[in-house]
């Protein structure tokens, strides 16, 4: 019995290590002809549905690039690996990843704190990463604020919008004086605000009122009408839809018409619900993304992917696809599929092209990009206009 | 701010707090006649009050009902939840020390929140819009209708409950048996089925609360109690517990309280507020604005 389990074990590693042996020498072969990328995305758990999103939208890249003959004589392939929507299986596909199929570049997670997780394993392969979605600043910058070589990523970071709406306030809204309402336990809601005050005070306006609220009140009628005595043309507020929803509501009870206006918290549809449909006319909020925007690149972006897919793309599909490109751009100017000289060539990337507008990496590796103005007319999320930085 | 934008932004807080205050006093008024009956501080009010909130939520979108006979389905449906749960969880404790009934009023309220999550899940939910808000204007002071009718039910209600005590038998019944539950019982009263009727009362203003809570800010979610329930009780100390006059006074008071808060210095300080007063009423005054000081038979 024991011998025969000896036999056993051995056969097991003799047919372990063909098979090893044999996965090197089928790689070794094709690598002559494609160029493979990796995608360490959420293809199951808790996020699955961007993970998908982003699979559907980088094959769709891919698959154009190679219609159109390749990139350097050689065809784009994509190697999926699944982070099951947690930091710990992350860093285990990206091992995979850039150990076993010898990806030239990795595309994903999109989740900032697997991204993160998994710097080290790419870092350590010299193989660059762009996280389509990745928006937490420590994803490219480490805690000593030096930048992470080999990390990037296609979204802009989360205070930005501050800047952005700033921007739409004073031009397009013709806004002079803005009450900012800031949800005091939240960073995202006062890392935006921050920013908003700083771009609006810069372009000349005044911040009337600066009120807070913390998340899960319900009554915001005293503060609302605090506000209204300050007589402000826009109310800035920066947090997620549940008390974003309360706040419109309420503001429009006590007969405030004036402009509200936040960022990417305010995208759910439960928004026009808890709001009601009416009282969210003439509001905004700044969106990475809209599937609206009539640019040619986009519009032809929107027909193939719902060709492919049979549905409109969402942000994560847009970011997704930007990315593939950015990626295929930077092996094409970097002439080569060093891993290194692919890096070198996407830091230096400079007005491209994307769906979701143009971008230009910064010295932190964050793009410098277009953000989307979403209007709400009647419930219905429309596109109003894009900011170029 | 000149004086008369001062005067008229003062009258639309006190305006904001009257209809905040109104759904405090409702929920404190059950506090107050429980703590009354049986000296028990319900910690699981709160929840009924959310319990409440949901079963207006079921008659409105599953059974279709339009407001008024939504508000009597969640009244009646929440007053039968406070017999079943005085009948389970506190009537085999009766006479157990105060603190053990204290801790399963606690173990009741963590019960009902989380049974809920484990039914309606965590997210919140909208209410349909059943009655909708037309706003008034008048003097430059904004009213809307909403803040009427919580104003109007709230007043109907707590002028039934003040009927109810006062004036029939049955509350003559639970006037005598928290003035002494033992004479009550030598006088051929059954305490066990006040006890009940008290529970029921107190959990169907509670749903109402819930209700008008539901319509005026359209969302409702499982762990809404926590906080109103406090705060009621807040109220209902603040009044003078046990007295249900006080109940309504108190909930008023600190409804306005937390606008003026809000509205004039800032809306974080408005929870510190309300556990400042209480920590002040206690200090000073502990038996409450209209409590008398009676010294506790030992």
């Amino acid at each position: 019995m024991k011998r025969m389990t000896k036999v056993l074990s051995m056969m097991c590693a003799g047919l372990l290590a063909a098979s090893v042996f044999a996965g090197c020498g089928g790689s070794s072969k094709k690598a002559s002809d494609t160029i493979k990328v990796g995608a360490d995305i959420e293809l199951t758990g808790g996020s699955a549905s961007y993970g998908k999103s982003a699979q559907n939208a980088i094959k769709l890249a891919f698959d154009q690039v190679n219609a159109k003959g390749g990139v350097l004589g050689k065809k784009m392939e994509l190697v999926v690996a699944d982070n099951k929507s947690e930091a710990a299986e992350a860093t285990n596909a990206m091992q995979k990843l850039v150990a076993q199929d010898k990806v030239v570049a990795v595309i994903g997670p999109n989740l900032s704190s697997a991204v993160i997780a998994s710097t080290a394993v790419n870092t350590g392969a010299k193989v660059l990463v762009i996280s389509p979605m990745g928006t937490n600043p420590q994803v490219t910058v480490g805690k000593d604020g030096k930048t992470k070589d080999f990390m990037f990523r296609a979204c802009f970071i989360d205070p930005f919008q501050g800047t952005v709406m700033a921007a739409f306030a004073k031009n397009t809204l013709k806004a002079q004086k803005v009450a900012l309402l800031i949800d005091n336990s939240s960073d995202y809601s006062k890392g935006l605000a921050q920013f908003f005050e700083i771009a609006f005070a810069n372009g000349g306006g005044t911040i009337v009122a600066k009120e807070s609220y913390l998340q899960k009140d319900t009554d915001f009628k005293a503060t609302l009408t605090k506000i209204k005595a300050t007589n402000p043309d826009m109310i800035y507020v920066p947090g997620y839809y549940q008390e974003v929803g309360m706040i419109v509501k309420q503001a429009r009870d006590i007969g405030i018409t004036v402009p509200m206006a936040g960022g990417d918290g305010w995208d759910s549809s439960k928004l026009p619900e808890i709001a009601g449909k009416t009282s969210l006319n003439n509001t905004f909020f700044s969106s990475l993304y809209s599937a609206e925007d009539d640019s040619k690149l986009n519009k032809d972006f929107v027909a193939a992917y719902k060709k492919a897919y049979n549905q409109k793309p969402d942000v994560f599909a847009a970011l997704a696809y930007d990315s593939a490109m950015l990626v295929v751009n930077a092996i094409k100017t970097a002439n080569s599929t060093d891993t290194v000289k692919i890096k070198d060539a996407l830091a230096k990337t400079a007005g491209f092209n994307g769906v979701a507008g143009s971008v230009t990496f910064d010295d932190q590796h964050n793009p410098v990009k277009s953000a989307f103005i979403i209007e709400f007319k009647e419930g219905a999320q429309t596109f109003r206009t894009k900011i170029n930085p | 701010m000149d004086m008369g934008s001062f005067a008229q932004q003062f009258a639309q807080q006190l305006i904001n707090g009257i209809s905040l205050g109104s759904i405090y006093a409702l929920i404190a008024l059950g506090y107050t006649m429980i703590y009354g009956i049986i000296k028990l501080i319900n910690f699981a009010h709160g929840d009924i009050y959310m319990l409440g909130a949901y079963m207006g939520f079921v008659a409105t979108t599953m059974l279709g009902l339009s407001f008024v006979p939504a508000l009597i389905f969640a009244m009646v449906a929440a007053g039968i939840a406070g017999i079943i749960i005085e009948r389970v969880a506190y009537r085999p404790m009766r006479n157990a020390p105060r603190i053990a009934i204290l801790i399963t009023a606690i173990g009741v309220s963590f019960f009902l929140e989380y049974g809920m999550i484990l039914i309606a899940t965590p997210q919140p939910r909208t209410f349909p819009p059943i009655f909708e808000a037309t706003i008034y204007k008048f003097y430059g002071l904004i009213v809307n209708s909403q803040q009427i009718l919580i104003l109007v039910i709230s007043l109907v209600l707590m002028a039934g409950l003040t009927y109810i005590v006062n004036k029939t038998k049955v509350g003559k019944a639970m006037r005598a048996v928290s003035f002494d539950a033992d004479a009550a019982r030598l006088m051929g009263i059954n305490i066990d089925r006040i006890i009940s009727m008290t529970f029921a009362l107190g959990s169907s203003l509670a749903a109402a609360a819930g209700v008008l809570v539901g319509v005026y800010y359209n969302s409702i979610d499982p762990l809404m109690g926590m906080m109103p329930g406090l705060k009621a009780f807040i109220a209902a100390v603040l009044g003078g517990i046990g007295i249900i006059p006080g109940a309504m006074l108190g909930g008023v008071i600190m409804g306005i309280v937390e606008a003026m808060v809000s509205g004039f210095f800032s809306s974080t300080f408005r929870d510190a507020a309300a556990f400042g007063i209480l920590i002040l009423i206690l200090l000073y005054r502990p038996s409450g604005i209209l409590g008398k000081n009676i010294k506790e038979k030992v």
